[in-house]
């Protein structure tokens, strides 16, 4: 982030990082994660799930703020994110449930 | 690809969902799913004992919610979410009871519940998703289609003019009025939240997209495209007279808090019926005021 | 300024006594141990309308809720209820149509309350998709069809016995009911109190087929003591709330019962639904909830079934009836009888389901079987069908509008017994 002064409680005052967690199998493609993550996070993928649809995927996970708004706009619930606790280390967990 | 690991965190919902029977029926970008998540949101929000929370709900694809969440739901008969629920507060009053339905089912078939329900102040909250159409049966004309809007039933433009449901509510008595759309979805739980929160008969509207049914006959494109339309159009305009706030799909969609007031509840009133406390009409002293009357 | 005053009024002073209206609800809790020590069961002899008793019956088997909409000649069940509940701590309401009554009971039964709604013929057509309901979900409630003549509006003042068949079909799919026939004020009091056991113990919606005349009538009605009268309440699942199945039936068919805010998390749908409650879209779990409807009450017929059997051991006719036509049929036997025919009656107090057995064995053995009935031959093709040609089965009757004279059915045995058609 550029400041054009460094705030004095930048140290004190730590962003939210977030991390996206995608249940890929629950996705219906419907894209509205993608078309308002406010921050960009997320784009369309290339591969397919097991439904046939294509599901979203993390451009840059550093940028999420953890804002909960995928995991709230999402009707399938397949994408939610938590607090990230080691922020920038690591890629999204995207992951196959066995009963949904 | 990363299999699930032991430190990964389960969906913030999954308590509330009977994730036994995901997924759930509803169409690739249809608003519902979306309107489930605020509705489960805004009842963890309101902090009642979810053991005594009930949803009723007619028939129709917003009615299917009663299957998926993992409270005590109840899947009734077309129409007849209202007087069910009714009946089901008044055994038990200490139940906080929802009823998530559809704009047909609520309002057409069930239209003359609603008005009942509406009037006696039944202190239950009612959830109407608006889809502008009958889902379930593949996109038949419903009191809320658009004039001129292709449907099944209507494949040379709908000849009818829609409700305003929130005037609706509002003229029969609903004490907490609200319209939004499945996009405005913090405000949506917090309207929600408000509503259960609220003694009385809580009505809210939501306008969802239904791509496969309405969307794909009246050429509005994706889910995703719906969202966005109605992402432009709507204007919030809290507090104002739902007979201004018309769904003006050719200018303006009003959303907002429309109806935020205090009325005795039909509990309330039977008990002053029953301890024959209610007085002589018509000699009250003076005369009745009217909610709408200035002064 | 203006004093705001009527409903707005009573609300300024409610609001000034602290959350009085929260305190008043409740107070309203209904205990059954509270309502049924006081007032709810009125011990004594009366003369009382039949309506009336059905009404009193209901409030001493437990009912704390009615919904009901007005109708010809079941008002006065509702008017009754309207100022005995509220003594009672229960909740009177009057709906808006009777479809939103029957809707309202079953809710009102899902609420741990039991309820009950009365109508007529007009109404009992409108309440047939929430009967449906009410037998898919396996919801216990009663109603009771004070019948008139029919169809449509028809003679809506007067006795008429049409709604049999449609009692025991008048809903979509197929199902079993359980449908008792009062054939006096103080049967509308005992069969009432039958039908709340009956429905709590078979979760089912149980319908009380009364009529015109013995709803209007007044006659001798005895309440007896509160510890003379059974009640039978709903099986409560015993275990864990995680194991629980709303529909995993016990041995003799009926499953245990949670109701809502007892924090089971049921759910429970119209659709074809599995144990769980959770709807299947395949023939098996059809065929699995409909047989286990069917046999919940087939299997159980030999407890359900009564019937009242008088001069039957050496009957050479026996009239089979119910409602206020077994009034008329009991004096034609005693007239026939001292009239030196042999005939015998069955009164028939469950008229579904109908006592296929019991009509079997007598129609072996009997000259003919006579009904009479208030219609243009329902419960007659029942008897027909289980007689099963052993026997010549004569209808008596007239299509509505008084009851069936004794005489007519004197007539009738006699003509029966020489053989006369």
């Amino acid at each position: 982030m550029k400041y054009w002064r460094k705030p004095l409680d930048l140290e004190s005052i730590k962003a939210s990082r977030g991390r996206v967690i995608i249940v890929e199998d629950r996705c219906k493609g419907c894209e509205f994660c993608v078309a308002y993550c406010p921050r960009n996070v997320l784009g369309m993928s290339q591969t397919f799930n097991v439904r046939g649809y294509h599901t979203p995927a993390v451009i840059d996970e550093s940028k999420c703020v953890n804002c909960h708004f995928c995991e709230a706009l999402c009707p399938e619930f397949a994408i939610y994110s938590v607090e990230a606790t080691d922020a920038g280390k690591g890629g999204t967990a995207r992951y196959r449930r066995k009963n949904n | 690809m990363k299999k699930a690991g032991k430190n990964v965190p389960g969906h913030p919902m999954e308590e509330l969902i009977r994730t036994e029977r995901l997924p759930h029926i509803w169409c690739a970008g249809c608003g519902i799913g979306t309107v489930f998540g605020s509705v489960m949101a805004a009842i963890q929000k309101s902090g009642y004992d979810l053991d005594k929370t009930a949803i009723v709900s007619g028939i129709g694809c917003t009615a299917r919610m009663a299957g998926y969440i993992r409270l005590d739901s109840f899947h009734t008969t077309h129409g007849r979410a209202l007087p069910f629920a009714t009946g089901l507060k008044l055994a038990n009053p200490e139940l906080k009871v929802l009823v998530v339905s559809g704009d047909g089912d609520l309002l057409a078939i069930g239209g003359n519940h609603f008005i009942h329900t509406a009037r006696r102040n039944i202190d239950i909250t009612v959830i109407c998703v608006n889809n502008l159409n009958y889902g379930m049966t593949g996109g038949q004309v419903a009191p809320s289609t658009p004039f001129g809007a292709k449907t099944t039933t209507s494949v040379a433009g709908c000849p009818e003019e829609p409700f305003n449901f929130c005037y609706l509510a509002s003229a029969c008595g609903a004490v907490y009025v609200a319209r939004w759309t499945s996009l405005h979805i913090r405000r949506l739980t917090n309207s929600i939240t408000e509503a259960m929160q609220k003694r009385g008969f809580g009505f809210v509207e939501i306008l969802t997209p239904c791509p496969t049914s309405f969307g794909r006959r009246n050429k509005i494109g994706t889910a995703l495209e719906t969202l966005k339309f109605y992402h432009e159009r709507s204007v919030i305009r809290n507090d104002i007279d739902p007979k201004e706030a018309p769904i003006d799909f050719g200018n303006n969609i009003v959303v907002g808090k429309f109806v935020d007031t205090e009325r005795l509840t039909f509990l309330d009133n039977y008990q002053l019926s029953c301890r024959k406390q209610i007085g002589d009409w018509p000699d009250f002293e003076g005369t009745m005021v009217q909610d709408n009357q200035a002064g | 300024m203006r004093e705001k005053v009527g409903p707005q009024g009573i609300e300024g002073r409610i609001i000034r006594e602290k959350n009085l209206p929260h305190v008043i609800i409740k107070k309203y809790l209904l205990h059954e141990e509270r309502c049924m020590a006081g007032k709810a069961v009125l011990t004594g002899t009366y003369f009382m309308n039949g309506d009336y008793a059905c009404c009193e019956g209901a409030l001493a088997a437990g009912c704390r809720f009615f919904a009901g909409y007005p109708i010809t000649p079941a008002t006065e069940i509702a008017e009754r209820m309207s100022i005995r509940l509220p003594e009672l701590g229960g909740i009177f309401i009057q709906m808006e149509d009777e479809i939103a009554s029957m809707a309202a009971i079953l809710g009102a039964s899902w609420g741990g309350v039991k309820a009950m709604t009365s109508t007529s013929g007009p109404g009992f057509s409108l309440m047939m998709e929430n009967i449906g309901l009410g037998i898919c979900t396996e919801t216990p409630c009663v109603v009771c069809n004070v019948q008139r003549a029919g169809p449509s509006t028809g003679l809506p003042t007067l006795v008429g016995q049409g709604d049999m068949m449609q009692a025991r079909w008048g809903s979509h799919g197929h199902y079993e009911v359980i449908a008792l026939a009062p054939s006096s004020p103080q049967e509308m009091f005992d069969l009432t109190i039958r039908a709340f056991n009956l429905s709590e113990q078979y979760r089912i919606p149980v319908i009380i087929m009364a009529d015109e005349v013995v709803g209007h009538m007044n006659e001798r009605v005895v309440i007896p003591r509160r510890d003379e009268i059974e009640i039978v309440g709903r099986r409560k699942p015993k275990v864990p709330k995680r194991d629980y199945l709303p529909y995993n039936p016990d041995p003799d068919g009926v499953a245990p019962m949670a109701n809502c805010g007892d924090g089971y998390r049921i759910h429970i749908t119209g659709l074809t639904h599995d144990e769980r409650g959770y709807p299947g879209m395949d023939e098996a779990t059809q065929a699995q909830m409909v047989n286990r409807l069917i046999q919940k009450i087939a299997g159980n017929r030999e407890k359900i079934i009564r019937t009242e059997n008088i001069y039957l051991d050496d009957a050479d006719v026996v009239v089979v009836a119910y409602g206020i036509s077994a009034r008329s049929a009991r004096q034609a036997v005693r007239d026939a009888r001292s009239g030196g025919m042999r005939a015998g009656l069955i009164k028939l107090e469950t008229v579904w389901p109908f006592p296929e057995k019991l009509i079997r064995d007598v129609a072996a053995r009997v000259r003919a079987l006579i009904m009479p009935e208030i219609n243009a031959g329902q419960m007659v093709l029942e008897l027909q069908r289980c007689a099963g040609g052993a026997c010549p089965v004569h209808l008596v009757s007239h299509f509505g509008g008084s009851i069936i004279h004794p005489s007519t059915i004197v007539s009738a045995i006699k003509d029966a017994i020489k053989g006369r058609k």
